[in-house]
């Protein structure tokens, strides 16, 4: 699938960065023309997977993030969220809503919204080496424009 | 990102505004959990009118006051919720749970 056009952000784990890197994804989203409810679609899903590198990754440390956006010819957001950090064990067991590792303030519900506000939802990790989260989503061509 | 408190005979009011993530979730669930120790409230009311965006973070928060407000035998329901947090929560099942209105 032909890349349009891309970007792509490095920052470190701090979680003052999840605001930033959720708006950003949705400033590079603006080209598609998307609706409120797609761009918060979108919001939702890189909160999470931004959040889960942040809280997962790097427990102890801060660590390298990197967020790549990419618009495909098929009028489709993918977006890619990297870490070099602890990894997952079993990402099947990791993507079951509730699960956590986490304390408190973390749900488990993490995966389960990206599954359900994305297209495509790829998890790929190895302990020790970190883990990349692709995510898809096709924004309508709304007619008119 | 804020959360304002007001209280009337044990009926807590609680106003959470900006954008509720991980970031600000831990200092919410604190004053949360100060407000509900000092007042054990008969009924807790979350005021999401002025929230701007949410994510799984809210799901945990919303989740723990819950459970707070049960184990208290209170009353707790959720008001005003923005229709991007609706999408969160209904995502997850609370309103099998938590009363919204």
């Amino acid at each position: 699938m032909k890349v349009e056009n891309y970007v792509s952000l490095e920052f470190p784990s701090s979680s003052s960065n999840e605001g930033f890197a959720r708006a950003a994804a949705a400033c590079f989203a603006a080209q598609l023309d998307p609706t409120l409810e797609e761009i918060n679609d979108v919001k939702t899903a890189v909160s999470e997977a931004v959040t889960n590198a942040i809280v997962h990754a790097y427990p102890d440390t801060l660590g390298k993030i990197v967020m790549k956006l990419r618009l495909r010819e098929d009028h489709s957001l993918e977006i890619v969220v990297r870490d070099w950090g602890v990894g997952i064990a079993d990402v099947e067991q990791a993507r079951t809503p509730l699960f956590t590792t986490g304390s408190e303030e973390r749900s488990g519900m993490g995966f389960t919204i990206m599954e359900s506000f994305m297209d495509v939802l790829r998890v790929r990790s190895t302990p020790g080496k970190g883990t990349t989260v692709t995510m898809r989503r096709k924004i309508a061509r709304r007619s008119g424009r | 990102m804020p959360v304002s408190c007001t209280q009337e005979d044990r009926r807590l009011v609680a106003e959470v505004s900006g954008e509720l993530d991980h970031h600000g979730a831990k200092k919410i669930m604190e004053e949360l959990d100060r407000q509900i120790d000092t007042l054990l409230p008969r009924e807790l009311t979350l005021d999401l009118q002025g929230l701007t965006f949410t994510d799984s973070s809210g799901i945990a928060v919303l989740l723990r006051t819950w459970k707070r407000m049960s184990q208290l035998g209170g009353a707790f329901r959720v008001i005003h919720t923005p229709a991007q947090a609706s999408k969160v929560f209904q995502a997850a099942g609370l309103q099998r749970m938590i009363r919204f209105e």
